[in-house]
């Protein structure tokens, strides 16, 4: 004890180490984007700036390694690599947004939302008969989706755990999800046709193509999400007494229902896109369809991708309608990330978000 | 209304690996038992056993006779859910439901089998069993916050009076007290004693004084080596056993002797 008392500054050195002043890596990053829009605009052209101004980025870990030593300069390092394949990755993500909302918006009015394209040929007309047709083969498609995948994912974490159904359940949902969307969609149609005959378009088939392609994502989320639960309570339900089928239903879903919500909403979110299997079985039509069970019936996506394969003449306010329908679809996605961002915040255990 | 337990040469598996061998110990009805023991030695999961508890863990089975006033608790006929009805539990780790309040958290029991109560009736309830917790007094303000955010030792207490707000014949305490503070845990020896007088209570704790001061009758369990299983070695009245063990391993382990 007296020893170490007899020299405190020695320890206390030990504990200090040298670092970069909090201004230097801020400096640099400010002048590795002076120099990468400098160069921009002095002509460099964008890729050669970028990766100029990477480069001085780079400098800070080297101060580091000049300074701060081995350890903090590695950290520093690999901080920036990680930074840049972020950024890397944002890419493609904001240039699909810039594209979409820039061509989509100048459609967009009370017109284009509330006007189907009967009878249109060139401008005006809208997207009203692909919007309800888009929500209610995907609300049909859900409806049958959440209670097969959800109560698919009870069995499989709750009941069957490892037995050899249920290893052949966890198989097949494994191999469902690898099926080819034209596939979900050619069956559908198979179904369908060995009932009504051969070219039946109907709006429900559509729906059942995209249970097939939102089942096994359901599957997984779900039971991914009921594994989080820790057995714990599970015990504690039964200590009191309580039989199984209610601790499921009171103890395990409450705990897990953030999670199984956003689960599901990604999964919604997955299939409310697929354009080729309603190609196949939805088919598209100019009308408005309210029936899922009788007749063609439009959608989004395949209204976005007829409108772009055979426009109208003259081709421009087609096109243009068809990167409205793209930019609607995005939002709508948009709008159920967020639904599910709030409800996993809202229904999360309390006192653990 | 309390109960007696017998158990006859029990042998408690988990798979394949025999965990506890051979255990044979009466348990009267209106005693508070101890059980002791080094740790791994098998306590938890022989107290589990009292209860049907133990089966809910993957391949853990159990051979022998558990008789509940003459009851075999594993006859084909018995059902585990009436079973823990009976026989309350509180686990060795606190384990609140995250999703639920306080005040749902203390009528679990109540609530999850769907159990109508008036609201004056539930309140009561709450009360009575939050202050036999000693926990009353703490979170009366804040009943409708949730059960997790409360201390480590707050919420051991909120599962004990989760434990008994649904009047179990048997209490079995998987070590209570062992993340609480001396006030605290005076607060619930003094309820082990007030709840002897109508519930049969078996208490699993590492603390010797505990032992001493709460029960009736001691069991110590212990070891023969690494992977062997455990075994009862003696079983008596606490103060012979503190006293005059029989035993020269339960002597060694009480004086501190151990290992
Ligand atoms: N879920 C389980 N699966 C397999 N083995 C287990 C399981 N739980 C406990 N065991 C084993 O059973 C033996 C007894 O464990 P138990 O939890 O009953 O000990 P304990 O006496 O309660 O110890 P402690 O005083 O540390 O709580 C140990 O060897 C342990 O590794
Ligand atoms: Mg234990």
């Amino acid at each position: 004890m007296t020893t170490t008392l007899s020299r405190p500054v020695d320890v206390f050195d030990e504990l200090r180490g040298a670092q970069l002043p909090s201004w230097g890596p801020r400096a640099v990053f400010g002048l590795a984007v002076v120099v990468g829009v400098g160069t921009y605009f002095l002509g460099l052209g964008v890729f050669r700036s970028v990766v100029l101004a990477w480069f001085i980025c780079l400098s800070v870990p080297l101060w580091s390694l000049a300074i701060e030593g081995k350890r903090k300069a590695t950290d520093r390092l690999v901080t920036t690599l990680v930074t840049s394949a972020f950024g890397l990755a944002l890419l493609p993500l904001i240039s699909i947004l810039w594209i979409v909302i820039s061509k989509g918006s100048k459609v967009l009015s009370t017109e284009f939302f509330t006007y189907s394209m009967r009878n249109v040929v060139g401008p005006g007309g809208g997207i009203y008969h692909a919007l309800i047709g888009t929500l209610l083969i995907t609300g049909a498609a859900s409806v049958m989706s959440i209670p097969i995948g959800l109560f698919t994912s009870i069995y499989l974490v709750e009941y069957g755990q490892q037995n050899r159904l249920a290893r052949w359940i966890r198989f097949l949902v494994d191999v469902m999800t690898g099926i080819p969307s034209i596939v979900a969609g050619l069956f559908a149609y198979a179904l369908f046709a060995l009932i009504f005959g051969d070219g039946i378009r109907l709006g429900i088939g559509g729906s059942v193509a995209l249970s097939v392609l939102m089942i096994p994502v359901v599957v997984r989320s779900c039971e991914e999400m009921l594994k989080l639960v820790p057995n714990e309570l599970r015990e504690a339900s039964y200590a009191l007494g309580v039989p199984k089928w209610r601790t499921v239903a009171k103890v395990v879903l409450p705990t897990a229902l953030a999670g199984i919500v956003t689960g599901i909403t990604l999964a919604i979110a997955r299939v409310i896109g697929e354009t080729a299997p309603l190609l196949i079985i939805a088919g598209t039509t100019d009308s408005v369809n309210m029936d899922l069970f009788k007749d063609r019936m439009a959608t989004l996506p395949v209204f976005a991708y007829s409108s772009i394969s055979s426009p109208g003449f003259p081709p421009g306010p087609s096109i243009d309608r068809a990167w409205g329908a793209a930019l609607v679809l995005l939002i709508i996605v948009m709008l159920l990330n967020l639904i599910a961002r709030l409800v996993s915040y809202f229904f999360s255990p309390k006192g653990e978000r | 209304m309390a109960k007696s337990i017998d158990v006859a040469d029990l042998n408690i598996y988990y798979g394949d690996f025999l965990a506890v061998e051979g255990v044979t110990i009466p348990i009267a009805a209106r005693s508070v038992t101890a059980f002791i023991g080094p740790s791994g030695c098998g306590k938890s999961t022989f107290l589990r056993s009292l209860n049907r508890m133990h089966e809910v863990i993957r391949g853990a089975r159990v051979e022998g006779k558990v008789l509940i006033d003459g009851q075999d608790l594993y006859a084909d006929d018995m059902d585990p859910v009436n079973v823990r009805r009976m026989i309350g539990m509180v686990f060795q780790r606190p384990n609140p439901f995250p999703t639920m309040s306080i005040y749902d958290n203390v009528l679990a029991g109540q609530k999850l089998n769907s159990k109508r109560m008036k609201k004056a009736e539930s309140d009561d309830v709450v009360e009575r069993s939050l202050r036999s917790a000693g926990l009353w007094t703490e979170v009366k303000d804040r009943l409708d916050r949730p059960g997790s955010g409360l201390s480590g030792g707050q919420q051991q207490r909120l599962c004990i009076a989760r434990a008994i707000s649904v009047e179990p014949e048997i209490l079995l305490m998987d070590e209570p007290c062992s993340a609480l503070d001396p006030i605290s845990t005076s607060v619930i020896e003094d309820l082990i004693h007030e709840l002897k007088t109508q519930y049969t209570i078996v208490i699993v704790t590492h603390n010797m004084q505990q032992a001493a001061r709460v029960s009736d009758e001691t069991a110590f369990f212990n070891l023969s080596g690494v992977g062997k299983p455990g075994r009862l070695i003696e079983v008596g009245r606490t103060e012979a056993i503190f006293s005059n063990p029989q035993e020269p391993a339960t002597e060694a382990y009480i004086q501190g002797r151990f290992g």
